[in-house]
């Protein structure tokens, strides 16, 4: 080898070793040793309240690094044990900020957990304490719902009260409802023009309060047009509705003194769709030309349709429901409209039996009992305590 | 579009336009759109209840009950049933009393405290309006005026007393409110129905019409 070329070679290994001194200063300048997420703290797990077992709640004080911390953390992962020194199986995923969660993934009753929370960012994860022991227990009583049972038996002791005062013979008044002065009244021009009358239960379950009223509507009704010996079309969307409303029928029928003329037949099942039931009730509509239609019941988009057609017949049209979004339909194209809870009333105010005036009573006194609680959790409120307005809470949580 | 495609489109059309037809008067295009839509309903509900319903939670829970016993209970709301199709007989058919009387107790004892929750419970709370936390003076007028309306609408339907006085002052102004909410919400339906009828339109125009006249003429 030449001088020169000894040289050449001496300076190319002179670069390579300098080349290989920086990347080595590079990488240890761009890898500094990995440092985990704070880890979450103050985990508690308790047992589900309220419930019927197989649920624990855990909360958690967020990692100092969620939210702008240093590491940024991405997210929570919830550890389940039988014993405090694992093994350890992870149950679920929460995302950052989420400091609370339920676990209900398999939780057996009476049987000892231990939790875990782990903080995790993008290559490194922090475990918290663990937490426990906790069971879950089976509740037998659904505490925050003590509101609705409170309120559910004193609405039943006064309707109760008001039904035993009735049967008493005590008169009770129930003011005028124009609807259903006009209800006889419409049900009465059917025979008088040798048509038909015809009732639409509404297109809702037996469920639905609104059904339940109307097939009390429909049990006076039966009786009336019985008592005129006029034909009553009854097309049902629901066959259980329909059950009960062939029943109904035919004990008013019978009420009247005519089983005979009873026709089962004309009490039938259409559809349970929607828009072919319309499609159905036009039909007939138009071809029996029925000189009354009575619509109570649950209706939705279908009813402007009904009451539409129905007017185009020129017959008396009476209707009655409580969905708030139908009612301005009903009041556009029928003569009559039972609103809300006039629906509810028309029972009573039809039958006049002791029973349902004792219920319309009840209720009445119910409202008067909503309103002056309005009044008093508007002045508690008002002058800076809530405590009045959180017995309305639901779930209730003053027990806990 | 295949062929089979506007063929479908056709039938569509077809149906539709008959449907309209009856905004004219009652005639045998709307009789056979209105038969077949009835027909074609009845039957796919009765296949939805046998799929999920009768099939999943019935008859195949049923077939497995030598691995799982828990499952011939089963067999109570099946009989049960079966009550119902009593009906048909003259003799028996207040057999199906039980049945509709056991629907008819679930369906309120269910449906009673979720009532009191939503429209009592709730309702009452909401109009207990903290007048101090208004974010502004408007925010507080429009509160006042839903708790007046509120309570002037209870008084409405107020059925115990003559709607004399006080009372019937209050009940004409909670009928006002109704009025004025069934406008609002009457506008708002209609403006949703047209939006079904421009969704009709659309079809009939650029499905059906231009959709033959793409077919026809490339």
């Amino acid at each position: 080898m030449s001088f020169a070329g000894a040289r050449l070679l001496h300076i190319s290994l002179c670069v390579l070793a300098g080349s290989l001194v920086l990347c080595g200063q590079a990488l240890c300048q761009s890898a500094p040793p990995d440092t985990p997420p704070s880890p979450a703290t103050d985990l508690v797990v308790k047992d589900t309240p309220d419930d019927d077992g197989g649920s624990v709640t855990l909360s958690w004080s967020l990692s100092a690094d969620d939210k702008g911390g240093a590491k940024d953390v991405l997210s929570y992962e919830i550890r389940r044990s039988k014993s405090p020194d694992g093994p350890f199986t992870t149950i679920k995923k929460v995302l950052k900020g989420t400091s609370s969660t339920t676990d209900e993934k398999k939780v057996e009753n009476n049987v000892d957990y231990y939790y875990q929370v782990v903080t995790k960012d993008a290559s490194s994860e922090t475990p918290s304490a663990v937490a426990g022991p906790v069971r879950a227990h089976v509740q037998w009583f659904n505490l925050g719902r003590l509101n609705t049972l409170l309120i559910t038996i004193l609405y039943t002791a006064l309707l109760l009260y008001f039904i035993s005062r009735a049967k008493k013979g005590e008169k009770l008044f129930v003011r005028r409802i124009a609807g259903l002065d006009a209800l006889d009244e419409a049900v009465g021009c059917a025979p008088e023009m040798g048509k038909p009358a015809l009732y639409v239960p509404g297109i809702s379950t037996i469920s639905d309060v609104a059904t339940i009223a109307s097939v009390n509507i429909l049990s006076g009704v039966a009786r009336t047009v019985a008592d005129y010996d006029t034909r009553l079309i009854v097309p049902n969307f629901d066959p259980i509705v329909m059950t009960v409303a062939q029943e109904v029928v035919r004990e008013g029928y019978m009420a009247a003194g005519k089983p005979e003329a009873y026709r089962e037949e004309d009490v039938f099942y259409v559809t349970s769709s929607q828009f072919p039931f319309v499609a159905a009730v036009d039909g007939i509509m138009v071809r029996e030309r029925p000189a009354t239609n009575l619509f109570i019941g649950m209706f939705f988009a279908e009813s402007l349709i009904l009451a539409e057609t129905g007017a185009s017949t020129g017959a008396i049209q009476i209707a009655g429901t409580d969905a708030i979004a139908q009612l301005p339909f009903f009041i556009a194209a029928c003569d009559y409209t039972l609103i809300g809870e006039e629906l509810y009333a028309a029972s009573a105010y039809l039958s006049r039996a002791p029973l349902l005036l004792g219920s319309l009573k009840g209720q009445d006194w119910m409202k008067m009992f909503l309103i002056g609680c309005i009044f008093i959790g508007l002045v508690t409120l008002n002058v800076g305590f809530a405590g009045f307005k959180s017995l309305f809470d639901l779930p209730l949580t003053i027990f806990r | 579009m295949t062929g089979l495609e506007l063929f479908w489109t056709w039938v569509a059309a077809f149906l539709t336009l008959s449907i309209y037809s009856f905004l004219y008067k009652d005639n045998v295009f709307y009789k056979i759109a209105e038969h077949l839509v009835v027909g074609v309903s009845v039957g796919y509900i009765f296949t939805i209840n046998w799929f999920q319903g009768l099939h999943p939670y019935l008859f195949h829970p049923l077939a497995k009950s030598g691995q799982e016993p828990i499952n011939l209970l089963r067999l109570i709301p099946f009989f049960l049933g079966l009550l119902f199709l009593l009906r048909i007989s003259r003799k028996y058919n207040w057999l199906s009393r039980f049945t509709i009387a056991l629907v008819m107790g679930i369906s309120c004892g269910v449906s009673i405290p979720y009532t009191i929750e939503a429209r009592l419970i709730e309702q009452t709370k909401a109009s207990m309006i903290d007048f101090t936390q208004q974010p502004s003076i408007w925010a507080g007028i429009c509160s006042a005026i839903i708790l007046v309306g509120t309570i002037a609408t209870l008084v409405f339907f107020f059925f115990s007393k003559e709607h004399k006085g006080v009372l019937g002052g209050t009940a004409r102004v909670g009928i006002v409110f109704i009025m004025v909410g069934f406008g609002a919400s009457f506008g708002y339906t209609v403006m949703a129905r047209v939006s079904l009828l421009i969704g009709r339109l659309n079809f009939l125009i650029n499905d059906w019409a231009k959709g033959t006249y793409h077919f026809i003429f490339g």
